[in-house]
């Protein structure tokens, strides 16, 4: 297409506007499929990115975080956490190893257990957090030396429970590009069909207007901008009024919700205007092609 | 302006006209007539490149058919008015914007023409009707209207489909005295119409030459009719 076809669409045609019919019940279907597919589109996308920041945040909140467990009666442990301590300190891959006091052990376990437990009363392991740096230690001879040189502890580096995680919200990630993708083709694949059927209803507006001297031009100018400004419309329609319904969503937009919410953040946005222009360019395209089609069949 | 040689057409079961010689000469005025399902449509489709001969030659202002693109067809149908039996309006515009439909696909804008519909409309009769859509007009209204939207680019050639089928014979005379107007003024025009009691009326008012369509071959009807 050139530049002025281009203007022209952009800016409007006084001649070749209203020259379609702006009513029916196909003219309607172009605005609301587009605003339907809309709507679907920015939830599968809302979704994915959700997925994508829920998958992100498991992987490197916990990705360098590990800690050592240690059992024992309990005059022995203070001796055994700061022979752990020296060991971890001396062993390469690991950045930094502290216990958690026994104010903050207590913390982790009034969930768990209620206020006013006698905590000396329990025979409660005592805890070291341990950062591991970026490559990590040799985790298995880490393991064998503290077996054997203190006695009740234990390694943990979590990636038993975050594995299976990770998997998940990879698989959901996966999911959501998928989703994306079939929504925004089913999006372009709807407003196109719409638009073809409109056309159909109006092969006799054409047929008129090629009898009294309409250069194909002109025509094609009048069927695109119209189902162009029509599926572009309903888009904006059905993208707005899915976000709206998802700021509303409970637990949106709290920092500690599940999945952060299912508003999209930063980058997210600049996905969210892709969403209308896709179903105008959808209907773009296939106008143009539906008219060119129709007018073939007339001389 | 329009001419046949040895033209013929088919919508492919059997030949509807065959034979055609015939050239419409500028500032002519043909009727065509003939039974119902003679052709006589089918004949205007040709004229306005609506349908292309299935043999023989054609020639509109001068140039082969054939070798008319869409372009050239465009270009060729602005040259051309045309009254369709069916009227075929677009029901969604009013009166006056359908009158100007030929002008407005030129992209003229409507400032240029206002006064040229005006004086239109009052010419057939219409001025009071112009904001009607067309589903709220008489077929006799409808069949005046068509006139106007075909005369309105100035063409050269006016194809009328019988333009007064739907009308009594006042009004039916009206319509043809608009014709002659026309055809003084040096338009080419051909009349399709069944009425011979029209076309007597026009014989005395204007040198019309009349054709006859009879088993798919186009005649020069006698004196007699
Ligand atoms: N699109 C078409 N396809 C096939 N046959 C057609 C088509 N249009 C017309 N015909 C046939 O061609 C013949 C001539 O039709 P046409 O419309 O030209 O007749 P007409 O002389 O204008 O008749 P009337 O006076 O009733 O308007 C008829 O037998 C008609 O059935
Ligand atoms: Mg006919």
């Amino acid at each position: 297409m050139t530049r002025a076809e281009i203007t022209r669409l952009v800016t409007g045609d006084r001649e070749a506007d209203g020259v379609v019919p702006a009513t029916g019940f196909s003219a309607l279907m172009v605005g609301f499929s587009s605003a339907a597919m809309a709507f679907l589109a920015v939830a599968a996308i809302c979704l994915g990115l959700a997925a994508a920041r829920l998958a992100d945040r498991w992987s490197t909140e916990f990705a360098h975080a590990a800690t050592v467990r240690i059992s024992g009666p309990s005059a022995e442990l203070d001796a055994r956490v700061s022979a752990a301590l020296e060991l971890l300190e001396a062993t390469p891959g690991i950045v930094s190893a502290r216990a958690l006091t026994e104010g903050e052990q207590r913390a982790l376990l009034t969930p768990w257990l209620g206020e006013g437990i006698p905590f000396d009363a329990l025979p409660v392991p005592r805890l070291i957090e341990v950062i591991e740096s970026a490559a990590g230690p040799d985790r298995d001879s880490l393991r064998q030396r503290l077996a054997g040189e203190v006695p009740g502890a234990i390694y943990d580096d979590h990636s038993r429970w975050r594995r299976p995680l990770l998997r998940a919200a990879g698989g959901m990630q996966m999911l959501a590009v998928v989703a994306v993708t079939l929504v925004v083709l089913l999006m372009a694949v709807m407003v196109m069909l719409a638009a073809r059927s409109s056309l159909a209803a109006n092969q006799s507006v054409i047929l008129t207007l090629r009898l009294i001297g309409a250069g194909d031009a002109f025509i094609m100018r009048a069927f695109v901008r119209r189902f162009t400004l029509r599926a572009l419309a309903g888009g904006l329609a059905g993208t707005v009024l899915a976000l709206i319904v998802l700021f509303a969503l409970p637990g949106a937009g709290r920092e500690d919700a599940f999945i952060t919410g299912l508003t999209p953040t930063g980058w997210g946005w600049l996905m969210m205007p892709l969403v209308p222009f896709t179903a105008a360019f959808a209907a773009f395209w296939s106008t143009r092609w539906a008219t060119r089609y129709a007018l073939r069949q007339v001389l | 302006m329009i001419s046949f040689q040895k033209a013929g057409f088919s919508y492919g079961i059997g030949p509807i006209l065959e034979g055609i010689d015939l050239s419409l000469a500028p500032g002519s005025f043909h009727f065509l007539t003939g039974p119902s399902g003679s052709g006589k449509t089918t004949f205007l489709k040709l004229c306005y490149l609506a349908l292309r001969p299935s043999e023989g030659r054609m020639l509109a202002f001068g140039a082969p058919v054939e070798e008319l693109d869409r372009e050239g067809i465009t270009r060729a149908r602005r040259r051309i008015g045309i009254v369709h039996q069916d009227c075929q309006f677009l029901d969604h515009l009013t009166l006056v914007e359908n009158v100007g439909l030929p002008l407005r696909v030129l992209g003229r804008p409507e400032e240029s023409y206002v006064d040229d519909l005006a004086d239109l409309l009052s010419w057939v009769g219409l001025e009071e009707r112009g904001e009607a859509l067309p589903p709220e007009l008489s077929g006799g209204e409808r069949q005046r209207a068509a006139l106007a939207r075909a005369v309105i680019g100035s063409p050269d050639l006016v194809l009328a489909d019988e333009p007064t089928g739907n009308l009594d014979w006042e009004m039916g005379q009206r319509i043809l005295r608009l014709l002659i107007e026309l055809n003084r003024l040096g338009k080419t025009i051909l009349v399709a119409t069944h009425d011979l009691n029209l076309i007597r009326a026009a014989k005395s008012q204007v040198e019309a030459r009349v054709l006859r369509i009879s088993r798919g071959r186009i005649l020069t009807a006698g004196a007699a009719l």
